[in-house]
């Protein structure tokens, strides 16, 4: 029963990601003004060199060929060459990659540790002065402007107090060998304790701007499907058998309470993303949303559209793992 | 939430949207100073109550010695005419298309559903910055970019409460009687599901506030020299160690009337819908 379910899920991907594949061709297609024209714009182009690059990115063909070319080789990872750069779209974009990964996680990680302890604290003294801090602590989170924010944070804790750093991802005296791309990985790998503070003690101020609105939003949902479990008769059951407070919450509560907060946190993961853009601006971070809002003024459209797709799939993906993920965890759910 | 936000505090949070929303209707009169007036004396001069400053401008001047009151009250237009008019457009669409999908069902709702399962793949603010970097900036362009998306949360509501209304008695009455569908959906089910909607769009508003200022920091929104907050904040982050006016007020405009919305919005999802009570 339930592979049949997985892979009519998965069958809904297709048509899903097709049609994400072709607002994003459309996108970047349909717009006035010829791709060619605006990228030689500036550099005395003649019209012959003109044609010659609308010709070596397939403009002068129709627009259904050029969609199949372009998915054929997107399926591949190439996105042809990035103009600004002079190399492969694709290897610009897996050097920004990592540093866009480890900021994302390490805002996801902080916001479910912010996130979980405080919605059950609230949910458990539902009107007490926690509760209500909590409340209006996460009306704040949602309502924070992000770059503001992450700009404060810096003047605060950057430049008045000078506990850390202003910019960047790292030191350049404490760049670790790279292997993997992941600055606190490769730390670690090779054992550089000075670089992991030094990653570390970058990577703190922005994933707290990145984390808080998500922070916020799971605060709320775990508060609210906790207040929801406590109300079941399986925890008046286990109150009745005399376990202790501590232990329903962790054992009984906690597990069914956390559903919601999962799939919640899948579809935030979408304001992660797209927040990158606005958090890597403010802290000059090395990663690929600022490198999408960098390419965007100096009109290197193929690196946009690759980045945008690449975007659009994770979130899908992202999504798809969560609702299976909600599949398994809850046992009600018979598909 | 009510027993969380007392009556008072829901009512100071109206209060203050009304006073963003008569402070923008009235800019030209409210505002102190023209907004794109320069003065390279005033650059950088700090708010009215730190030394060298000059209470004639309260909130100090920006690099190019323009005030900064006058340019939040100017930025507010920008920041609410975009939440209005993105949301109206947006709830417009999502009902239309909601009521579609979800009493019509069959292919209508297949295609509708479709689109919206697309849309939702996207991560929101991705999806606007990949049109705006091919519009090019501009406010139209931004309303246009924000309520190609922005539909789809109306929408979802729409198809959901339509559905549910679909099965009730006074429908099934009006069909017996042999009203069109056209008929049905706009005077029989849409009139029922309207708080929900009305609901959704006022709490949408702070978050579409939120987006175009967003843009606008990235420097893909509003251009200069028309004041938004979004841009304000961006251009006074060069300045930060020296004059942390410039990006900090503009900031606190965003937070206090995005805050203030989302406040009041929850007094009003608690008046117009019990079901969303804890």
């Amino acid at each position: 029963m339930r592979s049949v379910a997985l892979l009519q899920r998965l069958l809904h991907l297709v048509p899903v990601l097709f049609g994400v594949t072709v607002i994003v061709f459309l996108m970047m297609s349909l717009t006035p003004g010829d791709p060619a024209e605006i990228m030689l714009a500036n550099q005395n182009a003649t019209p012959e060199q003109v044609a010659s690059l609308r010709h070596d990115m397939g403009l002068d063909r129709s627009l259904p060929t050029r969609f199949v070319t372009f998915v054929g080789h997107a399926v591949q990872g190439e996105f042809g060459l990035s103009l600004f750069h002079r190399r492969p779209v694709a290897a610009v974009i897996a050097e920004r990659l990592p540093a866009t990964i480890e900021l994302s996680a390490a805002a996801l990680l902080f916001a479910l540790f912010m996130a979980i302890p405080l919605g059950v604290v609230a949910a458990v003294h539902r009107g007490g002065i926690l509760d209500r801090l909590a409340t209006v602590g996460s009306l704040f989170g949602v309502s924070l402007p992000g770059f503001w924010f992450g700009i404060l944070l810096l003047l605060a804790f950057a430049v008045n107090l000078r506990l850390l750093p202003v910019s960047g991802a790292i030191d350049f005296a404490h760049q670790p060998p790279g292997l993997t791309g992941f600055l606190v990985i490769d730390s670690v790998l090779a054992g550089r304790m000075d670089s992991l503070g030094n990653a570390l003690a970058h990577l703190l101020l922005p994933a707290i701007t990145l984390g808080l609105p998500m922070a916020a939003i799971l605060m709320r949902v775990t508060r609210a499907s906790m207040l929801e479990v406590l109300r079941q008769d399986y925890i008046t059951f286990a109150e009745a058998k005399g376990l202790g407070r501590t232990r329903i919450l962790a054992l009984h509560a906690l597990k069914n309470a956390l559903l919601p907060t999962v799939t919640v946190a899948a579809i935030e993961t979408g304001s992660l993303l797209g927040g990158n853009m606005v958090v890597e601006t403010v802290f000059g971070w090395p990663g690929l949303g600022r490198l999408v809002v960098e390419s965007i003024f100096v009109r290197n459209y193929p690196l946009v559209q690759a980045a945008v797709l690449l975007y659009a799939v994770t979130y899908v993906l992202v999504n798809f793992v969560a609702d299976m993920l909600y599949t398994v965890l809850n046992p009600r759910v018979r598909m | 939430m009510a027993e969380l936000l007392p009556g008072r505090l829901a009512r100071l949070a109206a209060l203050t949207v009304l006073a963003f929303v008569l402070m923008a209707a009235f800019a030209p009169w409210v505002a102190p100073h023209d907004p794109g007036a320069t003065d390279l004396f005033r650059r950088l001069q700090p708010p009215g109550w730190m030394e060298e400053g000059d209470w004639a401008f309260p909130l100090g001047c920006d690099a190019l010695g323009r005030d900064i009151l006058s340019r939040i009250i100017y930025g507010a237009r920008v920041s609410i005419f975009i939440g209005v008019v993105v949301v109206l457009i947006a709830t417009m669409i999502g009902v239309a298309a909601g009521l579609a999908a979800g009493y019509l069902r069959g292919w209508v709702d297949r295609v509708i559903s479709g689109l919206v399962d697309i849309l939702l793949g996207f991560p929101y603010l991705i999806f606007a910055v990949g049109l705006m970097a091919m519009m090019g900036p501009g406010v139209l362009n931004m309303v246009l970019a924000l309520a190609y998306k922005e539909w789809v949360v109306p929408c979802r509501v729409v198809r959901g409460e339509t559905l549910a209304a679909r099965e009730t008695e006074y429908v099934e009455a009006a069909r017996a009687i042999g009203a069109s569908s056209a008929t049905i959906m706009a005077h029989e089910v849409l009139p029922n599901i309207l708080s929900p909607v009305i609901v959704v769009a006022t709490v949408r508003i702070a978050q579409v506030i939120i987006l175009e200022a967003s843009l606008s920091f990235l420097g893909l929104g509003v251009q200069p020299p028309a004041a938004s907050w979004g841009s304000m904040v961006a251009d006074g982050r060069g300045y930060i160690l020296d004059a942390w006016w410039v990006s900090t007020f503009p900031g606190f405009a965003i937070l206090l009337l995005v805050l203030s919305i989302n406040v009041a919005s929850q007094a009003v999802r608690d008046a117009l819908d019990p079901r969303f009570h804890d």
